[in-house]
């Protein structure tokens, strides 16, 4: 059975720069990977052509056995997707927000409560549940993206920072949740912060420039006595480091 | 289709959850109440009909429903919620037929909203109420026309103010393009285009219902007009979305 996450060669050029140049790999269920990089390496950008809001410029990728450009809506229902930052509506209830997403995803009735119910329990929320999400601080904002993207209880999840501007706490809690999700889902979630993929991710894959530099185990990573900070550096400095010297001394 | 009136459900109830809607309304039934019964002389006329109402919806529409559309879709890509809409499992037409039927509503509620006026003609006189209705059903077209015009230049921009503009100088070609200033300017020099310009005003297929005619070249144009411009919305969106 092929992976539930497959991503084969995926490149996006925006004019004459490469954003994401020729990155492949597949994430099955059981899996979560870390998909690490620096700023602006083309995180984002994968995760956007995963969940179908950008086009690739060559390549593809397919989830749950559906391709991204041939089947983008059959890809969509099968996925749950974070975009980075959790982008909600502000004026709208948490309650009027997430059934308005069970009702775009097709749940009618009861179905469609008890969908909202079980997304809000899983993310905490039941508390704020009648309030403008504009009223909510960052923490509940992020778990409100984060309860839309669990609604439909998606084989596949795809998540742009989930734990980017919480507390620890929450950000534990976030974990918590995602090591739970873990045994039946394909996750792939993008972060910064290095201890999360030690805390919570079987693989991590790192990239820079638009390349895949790294797909391994954290354990590999570390392993030869040294800590993931140091690897990240070397792994994604590494060629930088050279243009710049360059400009300097050409200075 | 269950999830296009999804979209538009949230959409209209947007409308109403901010004072946008409240201060839409109030000003068009203010701006349409006034100019009837001071520039339209009203009474003056001495006729039970809502003539001079009629002449003015399609000059206050030019305004107010740019006012309306500007948002529709500037407003998703500033707060990033466009990036949230175009990953839910539906196709971009339905998330723009859906925005667009949530406007529209929103036009027909106002219009609704004008029916002190039909009340008052009913008992002055005995208007013919078939004419009253065909022209409410034409305000509605060019409610829908202007309607689609904004909401597809408003999938080119971030900007709220420059798809508002936009729109309003787009809606105006429309609007001014069957008036006899242009009509007589274009026949004097390129008769060929006068009488193009004539066929794609918006003001000129209105004045048939106003006249109490529904024809079936006016419904189709007004329905090829949106469509039109419904498909330039979804391309737009297609194309700007990442953007």
């Amino acid at each position: 059975m092929p992976a539930l996450i497959e991503i084969e060669r995926l490149t996006k050029r925006f004019g004459s720069f490469t954003a994401v140049d020729d990155v492949s790999f597949a994430v099955d269920r059981g899996e979560v990977v870390g998909f690490l990089g620096p700023n602006g390496a083309g995180k984002s950008t994968t995760m956007k052509m995963l969940a179908g809001f950008v086009t690739p410029s060559a390549g593809t990728a397919r989830v749950c056995g559906h391709d991204v450009v041939d089947e983008p809506v059959a890809v969509k229902r099968c996925l749950g997707y974070l975009p980075e930052g959790a982008p909600t509506y502000p004026e709208m209830t948490v309650s009027g927000f997430l059934g308005f997403v069970a009702r775009v995803r097709g749940y009618r009735g009861s179905e469609a409560e008890d969908r909202v119910a079980r997304a809000m329990r899983l993310t905490s929320l039941e508390g704020v549940r009648l309030q403008p999400i504009e009223t909510l601080s960052k923490g509940f904002k992020r778990r409100v993206g984060l309860a839309q993207t669990l609604l439909h209880d998606p084989p596949a999840l795809v998540m742009d920072e989930p734990t980017d501007g919480l507390d620890p706490n929450q950000k534990h809690e976030v974990r918590e949740l995602i090591r739970a999700m873990a045994p039946e889902k394909a996750i792939v979630i993008s972060t910064h912060i290095l201890e999360e993929v030690g805390a919570v991710c079987t693989r991590a894959v790192i990239i820079a420039r638009g390349r895949v530099v790294v797909d391994a185990t954290p354990r590999e990573l570390e392993a030869p006595g040294k800590t993931l900070d140091e690897v990240f550096r070397e792994l994604t400095l590494g060629s930088a480091r050279e243009p710049a010297l360059a400009a300097t001394e050409a200075a | 289709m269950g999830a296009t009136l999804a979209v538009a459900r949230r959409e209209l109830a947007g409308y109403f959850a901010t004072p946008v809607a409240y201060v839409f309304i109030v000003i068009f039934l203010v701006l349409s109440g006034a100019l009837t019964f001071t520039l339209g002389g009203f009474f003056a006329r001495g006729q039970a009909d809502l003539q001079p109402f009629f002449n003015f919806v399609p000059w206050l529409f030019l305004f107010l429903v740019p006012a309306i559309t500007m948002r529709l879709w500037a407003e998703e890509r500033r707060l990033g919620t466009i990036e949230l809409l175009l990953t839910l499992p539906i196709a971009q037409w339905q998330a723009v037929l859906g925005k667009f039927l949530a406007a529209w509503a929103f036009c027909a509620i106002a219009l609704a909203l004008t029916f002190p006026l039909w009340i008052t003609v009913n008992l002055l006189g005995d208007p013919d109420n078939g004419v009253i209705l065909a022209g409410y059903a034409g305000c509605l077209l060019v409610a829908g026309a202007y309607l689609a015009v904004g909401a597809a230049l408003s999938a080119l921009t971030k900007n709220q103010v420059i798809a508002f503009v936009l729109a309003v100088a787009v809606c105006f070609v429309f609007a001014a393009a069957g008036s006899p200033v242009v009509t007589e300017f274009l026949s004097q020099r390129i008769p060929v285009l006068a009488e193009v310009a004539r066929q794609l005003s918006v003001t000129e297929r209105f004045g048939g219902f106003q006249r109490g005619v529904i024809a079936l070249r006016d419904i189709v144009f007004f329905a090829s007009f949106i469509g039109f411009w419904l498909f330039a919305n979804a391309v737009a969106v297609d194309h700007r979305k990442a953007d």
